[in-house]
């Protein structure tokens, strides 16, 4: 093994709100200090900073990584913005991972920032622009469409109800009850969700996770850097990222075969041979109910048409025997796009040291996985970390 | 010992004023089937694509969304950065050292021949709430800095208007060069105001094109090239992004950027050991500032030094020999890319009329443009 | 570390402290503006939608018949070689009933539904699909695997764009 092995060592998030009165910058500041101050670091100790944040058209600022490179502590430092749509989340500790593993840097201050909130009338409309300019946008498709094709496919390949997928949502927003952060807790049912404004059957509105502001961050640090830090860092031992088809009408969207691969190549190098039972808790990216599942399946954690069924057996409860989004996900905790995705990493760092407080699943897991999701049905990012 | 870096492979498309024949995609896939068959590859030996895009730029919210299949690399790891190339290519280097990627493809386009509002698209990059509502234009930022730059005695406006004629003159040897012209000093003084002092023809004008390379670990190098150009150090920075609290004069993210890369590639008096060097020079005395940035001339000296030649394609530090962005276009994105296909076919020796001989060392140098404070650096050798 | 023993950034701004000026507010839309070349593969596709017809790609190698039509085939990574006229006709993959317009803005009431679909086009390779809508259709008649046919604009009106097909309706039969 030739990488530097690389560590998360420190966490830091913002509360996820529909409007935030700070700015981008400032999300991005605030999460930064914190991650920072978790594991007793300056700025002085960072010696690269990796920014993530979704489209610009959100923000309203062209080149945003360069806007929001101050507040993110990118001032007079190696910086770089990655951007692969919704997976950027997860994809930012993989960016980060590299600066370190590379041995070009032992430290890595890795943001993620979103503020939906300034596109106006809705962050929606800014996912217009997000289909192909010329054989699709004349439609005026919403990013809705998409979801809702892709959920349509889904459960009737497999026969899957929308009362099923419902209990998604139900357990997320009510994971979502023990997270300091989150934007949507609530307890529901399932007739709540079916109850809720048909947005694009068969997607209901509480089908979906809100539009949000907030930052996340994390501290990655090289091996011999991170035992000087922490006594509990959590290693990143396996990244992996995929990228599908732009042609996303010609492909079968009843199965994502790029998380499938991201995963692989996430398993591969972590020595994970039999996902199902050496992942021990798992947060895949939720931004629809039915998406856990999906990726679940696309994970490899379940088998095709089967997440389902672990769903209705309580075991992707917190207490269950697998727990998914313990956090209380994108559906519960709000959804700033890159910062979700950071945010579930946190999860996992935080559950895997034991220090999850109300969310803590039972069991003292060893090894844990964050995925994302994004682009055209197309992307995915996954990692796997361990104790 | 750590890992070597080579390029293997290059492909490229002209340089061109407008490409009305092709998409963003024909472009793409016309460089990528050029570099891939240097290499001697297909996609599918591919580890990992890195692309490089800017959504405002290609049109596109997402754009990381539609830069794979012209590259070959349906499910495969594909990646986006919101930068220049030179930030794409440090991402490629990063992932050949990590040698858990043995070939990594990057790739960076501009189509700048379909951006209808290009001065209001880079307005909208400065700071919404302080410098927006004032309607400054993108150009007036380049003027005040350039401004403070002659004021702080660092060069003189014609030595400013010499490096347009020089990168034009060059630009005129290189066959995919849009912009090549044989002009005067007086001609770029009297040029049309556009925020003074930044006339017209300080401004490189905008081009379409694509560059992608193949970068592999050293141990298959030879496997794939018999003319691997090395990537030995590569860096880059940010400086404040806010037109509030950054340094006019110098350029402090070049000078970070380069000492990075200079550290990586053990380089220790860079004057000595850079044989030639593709600098940015979007607005031409960028050219000058970038180049005492990173210590190629003493401050205050590089403006002299290109009135007597010592940057021209003859003298002791060529710079621009491919006629850079005032020669070749201003490719947005891809600006790194067209910098470092002049070093590998300089350091090839394959670079045909405007040859540079015995050049061995170059330095590639990017900035992200106005409004940015964000700059790359690569040092390559043959 | 533990979150619940950290202070969280991020202050919560009602709406109405926007509405009611206790935050001031600057509103700016961009004038964005760009012309894009299609390339060969996509004016031909424009060109003969405004003929009414729908055309394809086919690449020799893995024989599939691509739409929307492409210059290279990116499986294969060689140029594609033939234009190939496929149908007007297709199978619904899948569909949404969709009371949301574009900017998040509901449909105004008694509107019918916009009827979002991927069509898999007859004549292309399987699974070849394109999205479109559905019209001439009651929503709760719509289903998968359901057989459609193009309803195209008057020849006069059309410009070269994927809106000279209206809609597709379901095929009688």
């Amino acid at each position: 093994m030739a990488y530097q092995r690389v560590a998360i060592v420190g966490a830091g998030i913002t509360k996820f709100v529909r409007r935030a009165h700070e700015t981008g910058k400032e999300l991005a500041a605030q999460a930064a200090k914190m991650a920072l101050d978790s594991c007793g670091m300056t700025m002085k100790d960072i010696e690269s900073v990796s920014l993530g944040t979704a489209p610009d058209a959100f923000d309203g600022v062209h080149m945003k990584g360069e806007y929001l490179s101050d507040g993110s502590g990118g001032w007079r430092k190696p910086y770089m913005r990655q951007f692969v749509g919704g997976g950027t989340g997860v994809f930012a500790p993989i960016h980060g991972w590299y600066h370190v593993a590379s041995g070009m840097f032992d430290t890595c201050l890795v943001v993620c920032s979103e503020k939906m909130s300034s596109c106006h009338p809705h962050p929606q409309g800014a996912f217009k622009t997000i289909f192909d300019h010329t054989t699709e946008q004349a439609l005026n498709p919403t990013l809705i469409w998409i979801f809702a094709l892709e959920m349509n496919r889904y459960m009737s390949t497999y026969g899957i109800t929308k009362e099923e997928i419902a209990l998604v949502s139900v357990k997320n927003k009510k994971n979502a009850m023990d997270h300091p952060a989150a934007q949507l807790p609530m307890e529901i049912t399932v007739e709540d969700v079916l109850n809720s404004e048909t947005l694009a059957w068969p997607v209901n509105r509480l089908d979906i996770s809100p539009a949000s502001d907030g930052a996340a961050a994390i501290v990655l640090a090289s091996e011999h850097t991170a035992k000087r830090i922490t006594d509990k860092p959590v290693w990143i031992d396996g990244v992996g990222w995929n990228l599908d088809t732009a042609y996303w009408a010609t492909r079968d969207l009843y199965y994502p075969r790029y998380v499938e691969k991201a995963a692989r190549m996430a398993y591969e190098m972590a020595g994970i041979t039999e996902p199902k039972r050496e992942i021990e808790i798992a947060e895949p990216y939720d931004p629809f109910d039915y998406k856990e599942l999906h990726h679940m399946e696309g994970l490899l954690l379940a088998d095709r048409g089967k997440a389902v069924e672990m769903l209705l057996d309580g075991k992707t409860q917190r207490d269950g025997d697998r727990p998914m989004c313990p956090s209380g996900g994108a559906l519960g905790v709000g959804n700033p796009i890159a910062a979700t995705g950071l945010m579930k990493v946190i999860e996992i760092f935080l559950q895997l040291r034991g220090e999850a407080g109300k969310r803590q699943v039972p069991g003292n897991p060893r090894c844990g996985l964050a995925q994302a999701w994004g682009d055209l049905m197309q992307v995915g990012t996954v990692v796997v970390l361990r104790r | 010992m750590r890992e070597k870096v080579a390029i293997a492979g290059i492909g490229y498309t002209a340089f061109t004023s407008v490409s009305p024949g092709s998409s963003y995609r024909e472009l793409t896939y016309e460089a990528a089937v050029k570099a891939y068959e240097e290499a001697g590859i297909e996609p599918k030996d591919v580890d990992s694509f890195v692309c490089t895009s800017e959504d405002m730029l290609e049109g596109y919210s997402i754009s990381d969304e539609y830069c794979n299949d012209q590259l070959g690399a349906v499910l495969k790891p594909v990646q986006t950065i919101p930068g220049d190339f030179l930030h794409s290519l440090a991402v490629g280097v990063m992932h050949i050292l990590t040698e858990k990627f043995d070939i990594v493809v990057v790739q960076a386009l501009s189509k700048a021949s379909n951006m209808k509002t290009i001065p209001e698209m880079v307005n909208f990059a400065m700071d919404p709430v302080l410098n927006r509502p004032l309607d400054i234009t993108a150009y007036a930022v380049a003027g005040l800095e350039m401004n403070r730059f002659l004021e702080e005695g660092k060069a003189t406006r014609e030595q400013c208007a010499t490096v347009v004629v020089k990168n034009k003159a060059n630009a005129l040897a290189n066959p995919s060069a849009g912009y090549g012209a044989r002009i005067t000093v007086d001609h770029v003084l009297e040029s049309e105001p556009v925020a003074e002092p930044v006339r017209l023809l300080d401004i490189a004008p905008y081009a379409d094109g694509a560059v992608v390379v193949v970068l592999c670990a050293e141990k298959i190098a030879a496997s794939l090239t018999d003319k691997p150009v090395w990537i030995n150090g590569i860096g880059w920075s940010s400086d404040s992004p806010t037109l509030e609290s950054r340094d006019w004069t110098d350029a402090v993210a070049v000078r970070l950027a380069g000492d990075m890369a200079y550290r990586m590639a053990g380089i220790r008096c860079p004057a000595k050991e850079i044989d030639l060097a593709e600098i940015n020079d979007e607005i031409s005395f960028k050219e000058l500032q970038h180049l005492e940035a990173l210590r190629l001339f003493e401050p205050g000296q590089a403006g002299r030094a290109t009135e007597d030649g010592v940057t021209s394609p003859q003298g002791k530090l060529p710079v621009n020999v491919s006629g850079g962005g005032l020669g070749v276009g201003h490719l947005f994105e891809c600006s790194g890319a067209q910098k470092v296909l002049e070093l590998v076919l300089q350091l090839r020796g394959e670079a045909g009329a405007r040859q540079v001989l015995g050049a061995r060392v170059g330095l590639a140098q990017a900035w992200r443009g106005i409004p940015t404070t964000s700059a790359a650096v690569a040092i390559l050798s043959a | 570390m533990e979150l619940e023993k950290f202070e969280l950034g991020a202050t919560p701004l009602k709406e109405s402290a926007m509405k009611d000026g206790k935050v001031l507010t600057l509103h700016k839309k961009p004038n964005l503006k760009y012309a894009w070349d299609n390339g060969p593969a996509i004016d031909r596709y424009l060109a003969e939608l405004k003929k009414g017809r729908i055309i394809a790609r086919k690449c020799n190698k893995c024989r599939r018949i691509m739409i929307p039509p492409r210059m290279f085939c990116e499986l294969c990574w060689r140029p594609t070689d033939e234009w190939v006229y496929v149908e007007d006709t297709g199978v619904v993959n899948t569909f949404s009933i969709c009371y949301v317009n574009w900017d998040a803005s509901r449909i105004k009431k008694g509107d019918k539904p916009h009827l979002p679909a991927v069509i898999e086009i007859d004549g292309a390779s399987d699974g070849m699909g394109i999205l479109h809508v559905l019209g001439e259709v009651e929503p709760d008649k719509v289903k998968i695997g359901m057989k459609v046919k193009a309803v195209w604009k008057k020849p006069e009106e059309r410009e070269g764009a994927i809106t000279d097909i209206l809609y597709f309706k379901p095929m009688r039969g």
